[in-house]
């Protein structure tokens, strides 16, 4: 049976298995390659997006259970005012190296943002450490969520 | 890995190759391109050892620079972008001497052509051993001023003046007395005419506007919005996705396959079987997983079907009993050694550790009847295409290799063994297909680093100087597999790097390596490479010496330097910075690493802190670096904590290990890798430099290992000698 979702306010009728994981429907059938693959168990953070705000790991999440949630990715975080503010300390700061897992560093950090305004380091470790960065950038991450936590709002 | 041990920015290299030097030489012709363009053609050349540019036999360019009537700059060159900043730090390097905004310059990817693109320090199309700045530095300056040399000549021919009443300055030639400009664009037809100047005289540091400044990375728009794409983004019209299952025994073949109900799952196409390996085929990646899982798959599991690490540990253990060949040896070490008042001796063992990049093994092929097509990310892509040529069958110039960001390197993309797997599956499919590896795949067939073990001993004279030092270990030599021509009388020149050419004065001094290849499990480059295995040794035993002398761990390296005035004084500023001999809280300690690699001197301070449990917690690294002259400080600070993360993250947990010939880890919970809530404080300081650049990609990484042994040592009074951190054997140990 087909599943309807909307991702980014678009709604789309997709056809496979409602066990397919999400990470899967966005990257091969809808051809969003912005939410990236690495682990395939929520290990690793890659794959995070937004199901109605939660920073979730599209890589477990089966595509029956998405529903008539709204599902953001890093295509579009941009517009909302967390996202922007995030994606501009992370020009800023110069964050990414390789740059791969920096679409779900960016997804769980304006997740946190936009529930946590000013966040303590505590919470940025509780936010940030299913996040897996293997160029080793969490340093000018933690001070890029602080310059976004202090750019207003 | 580099053919000269030093490259650029050596202990010896005190003098960097002039500006005369280099032309004289012949690197470099200039001419018309189609449509009027500028176009120099540059040979980088190889650098020998006291870091001058070779001789240059025959002219084979492997980089070039068009400028073109609009003005713009387009470089292209051998390198590639793994996150550790090169497309902007190489740009940097001509935008500077050719006096144009670093924005005006446009890079392109280069082809594949081991012939044009060769990497000056490796000598093959390759991107690695952190050395593309280290091999650019003196030639792309020197074609920046020959560019801007040429321009000014022409505008200066246009105005019938003396060129030197001339000036280039953003991207434009003026006449300084009258105030009349013209941009290099309306000038590049004419300048391509002019003749190439044999001497032009190269910015003094001090005239520097770009490079040393922290320009902004040229790649980070498209990194943080999803745009950028790597290799496993790519989507040909009617892609399929396979994903596979390799013989978990390296050396193992198929036996048998039921792929009845792995067919029967909803967007599964086919089932591709090659002789050791198993692929399925179908609409998305989710479907192949679970066609994989359903896949019945009997293993002939081959030779190797009961290896144990502990055997490849033996077997190198006793291959350090024979003598091996010499890398190098200083003075009488076996007559000092018998005049020694004390002796120190240890033996050091480091795991093979997988590379596990964020972005799993992928590659994306289309073979037709007639060529064949590859999307990858690649750190050596003329290798590439040549591997998807023979696996393909077809001739070279029939295969197009497009090459794409790569997330994460680290060594693994220099290997080809995932572009030969996607052309053997591509060619049973009539489609192109895009064959990703799971996480796990990706683990448990990894080319690995090597496993070490090393036998090293001194002797101490009466004020616990140490007057001889002998270094032997075994282990797999990468080079001779990658780069056989480099592997010569027993000796390579990666297996070697960070043991032999120490900073300390170490008057009578022998090293010899024993190559050993371990069955059943395959070796490739890792992050710094050689040095990864030989600092840690080297570090820990130089700390093992100044407590068997009663002495400060600083103090006693520092007593050892007076021929290396760089490494001490990284050594004294990282001691400063880190409040060396400052008291800390019980269980917590300090540890320092001293080394030379990849041309650059660094000295790094870890602070560690012991739990009852055994737990370490990697609290704050200080590191100094003298890496020469500084292209893009932002880069360095960068590449120092990567690095650091990257080579704390080995300490701490980094391990493969095999039981009935697997690799018993499979994902990020049994290869843990350091996070958010473990990364300690890291504070760099660079000192100010007018030495060639030395390469940064790595150089941070092999010093943390040792620094954070050396550190716990210093917390509970127990020495650590096997990598990873054993914390059972540090529990009670406060």
């Amino acid at each position: 049976m087909a599943f309807q979702l909307t991702v980014n306010g678009d709604r789309h009728s997709i056809d496979v298995d409602g066990d397919t994981p999400l990470l899967w429907v966005l990257r091969d059938v809808l051809g969003m390659t912005g939410t990236k693959f690495g682990c395939g168990m929520a290990l690793c953070g890659a794959c995070t997006v937004h199901i109605d705000g939660v920073a979730t790991r599209s890589c477990i999440t089966s595509i029956d259970s998405v529903g008539n949630a709204a599902v953001t990715t890093i295509e579009a975080i941009g517009k909302t005012p967390s996202g922007q503010k995030i994606q501009n300390a992370w020009l800023d700061r110069e964050v990414p190296q390789c740059g791969y897992c920096q679409s779900g560093q960016i997804m769980s950090a304006s997740a946190l943002l936009a529930t946590n305004p000013h966040p303590s380091d505590a919470d940025i470790d509780d936010a940030m450490s299913g996040n897996i960065c293997r160029c080793g950038t969490y340093i000018r991450i933690r001070e890029a969520i602080k310059q976004a936590a202090q750019s207003g709002g | 890995m580099t053919l000269n041990r030093h490259g650029f920015g050596s202990a010896s290299c005190d003098r960097p190759a002039s500006a005369e030097d280099l032309s004289r030489r012949g690197f470099l012709r200039a001419g018309a391109a189609a449509s009027g363009a500028l176009l120099l053609s540059l040979s980088l050349p190889f650098a020998s050892r006291n870091g001058e540019a070779a001789k240059v036999e025959t002219f084979v360019p492997n980089a070039f620079i068009r400028i073109g009537g609009d003005g713009e700059v387009v470089l292209t060159m051998p390198y590639v972008e793994m996150g550790q900043g090169t497309y902007t730090s190489i740009p940097m390097l001509i935008a500077e001497e050719l006096e144009v905004d670093l924005k005006q310059v446009r890079l392109e990817h280069a082809p594949p052509n081991e012939k044009l693109y060769v990497n000056p320090l490796l000598g093959v199309q390759a991107t690695g051993n952190s050395n593309a700045i280290r091999g650019a530095w003196q030639p792309l300056r020197q074609a920046g001023a020959t560019a801007r040399s040429m321009l000014v000549s022409a505008a200066a021919k246009r105005w019938k003046v003396d060129p030197s009443s001339c000036r280039a300055q953003s991207g434009e030639v003026l006449h300084v007395s009258t105030g009349r400009s013209i941009r290099y664009g309306e000038l590049a037809a004419d300048a391509a005419g002019m003749p190439v100047p044999e001497n032009v005289t190269l910015k003094r540091p001090d005239e520097f506007k770009l490079i040393g400044t922290a320009a902004k990375r040229l790649d980070t728009p498209a990194k943080i919005n999803g745009t950028a794409l790597y290799g496993i983004d790519v989507r040909p019209p009617g892609v399929k996705i396979a994903t596979l299952a390799q013989s978990p025994v390296f050396g193992g073949r198929v036996k048998s396959v039921d792929d009845a109900a792995a067919k029967a799952v909803k967007g599964v196409r086919q089932i591709v079987r090659l002789d050791d390996a198993v692929a399925v085929v179908a609409d998305h990646m989710g479907a192949a997983k679970k066609g994989l899982a359903a896949l019945k798959i009997e293993w002939d599991d081959g030779p190797h079907a009961k290896l144990i690490t502990e055997e490849i540990g033996r077997e190198l253990e006793n291959a350090t009993l024979k003598s091996g060949a010499v890398a190098q040896t200083i003075g009488d070490v076996d007559k000092a050694m018998a005049s020694a008042v004390a002796k120190v001796e240890a033996t050091y063992q480091v795991p093979f550790l997988a590379h596990a990049t964020m972005e799993p093994m992928n590659c994306t092929v289309h073979v037709r009847k007639d060529g064949c097509e590859v999307w990858v990310g690649s750190q050596a892509l003329a290798r590439a295409q040549a591997v998807a040529a023979k696996t393909a069958g077809l001739p070279p110039d029939k295969v197009v290799v497009h090459n794409h960001l790569i997330g994460g390197g680290f060594g693994r993309r220099l290997e080809v063994d995932g572009i030969i797997r996607a052309v053997e599956i591509a060619k049973q499919v009539d489609a192109p297909v895009k064959v990703v590896w799971t996480r796990e795949e990706d683990i448990q067939h990894d080319m690995y680093r090597p496993y070490w073990f090393d036998r090293i001993s001194a002797g101490l004279d009466e004020n616990g100087k140490p007057i001889a030092w002998s270094h032997r270990f075994a282990g797999s030599s990468v080079i001779a597999r990658w780069l056989p021509p480099a592997f010569k009388n027993g000796l390579d020149p990666d297996s070697t790097e960070g043991a032999i050419d120490l900073v300390y004065d170490l008057p009578n001094f022998r090293v010899e390596y024993v190559r050993v290849e371990p069955p059943g499990i395959p070796t490739a480059f890792w992050r710094s490479v050689g040095p990864s295995h030989n600092v840690f040794v080297t570090e820990s035993f130089v700390d093992e010496m100044a407590a068997a002398a009663k002495q400060d761990a600083v103090a006693y390296r520092r007593a050892l330097l007076d021929k290396s005035p760089r490494a001490k004084a990284v050594l004294d500023l990282a001691a400063e910075k880190a409040g060396w001999g400052q008291p800390l809280p019980k269980g917590s300690g300090r540890g320092v690493s001293l080394q030379f690699a990849f041309g650059n001197y660094l000295a790094q301070i870890a602070e560690v802190e012991v739990s009852k449990d055994g737990e370490v917690r990697l609290r704050r690294v200080v590191c100094a670096v003298d890496c020469g002259t500084v292209v893009n400080p932002d880069t360095v600070q960068a590449q120092i904590q990567s690095g650091i993360i990257f080579g704390a993250t080995a300490a701490l947990y980094g391990e493969i290990t095999l039981k009935d010939g697997r690799v018993e880890q499979s994902n990020f919970d049994t290869y843990r890798v350091l996070r958010m809530n473990e990364a300690p404080a890291i504070e760099a300081y660079i000192v100010k430099s007018s030495e060639p650049p030395g390469g940064m990609g790595e150089t941070g990484t092999s010093a943390i290992v040792p620094a954070v042994a050396n550190a716990i040592f210093a917390a509970t009074a127990k020495r650590l000698r096997k990598m990873p951190i054993d914390t059972t054997a540090l529990k009670q140990r406060v």
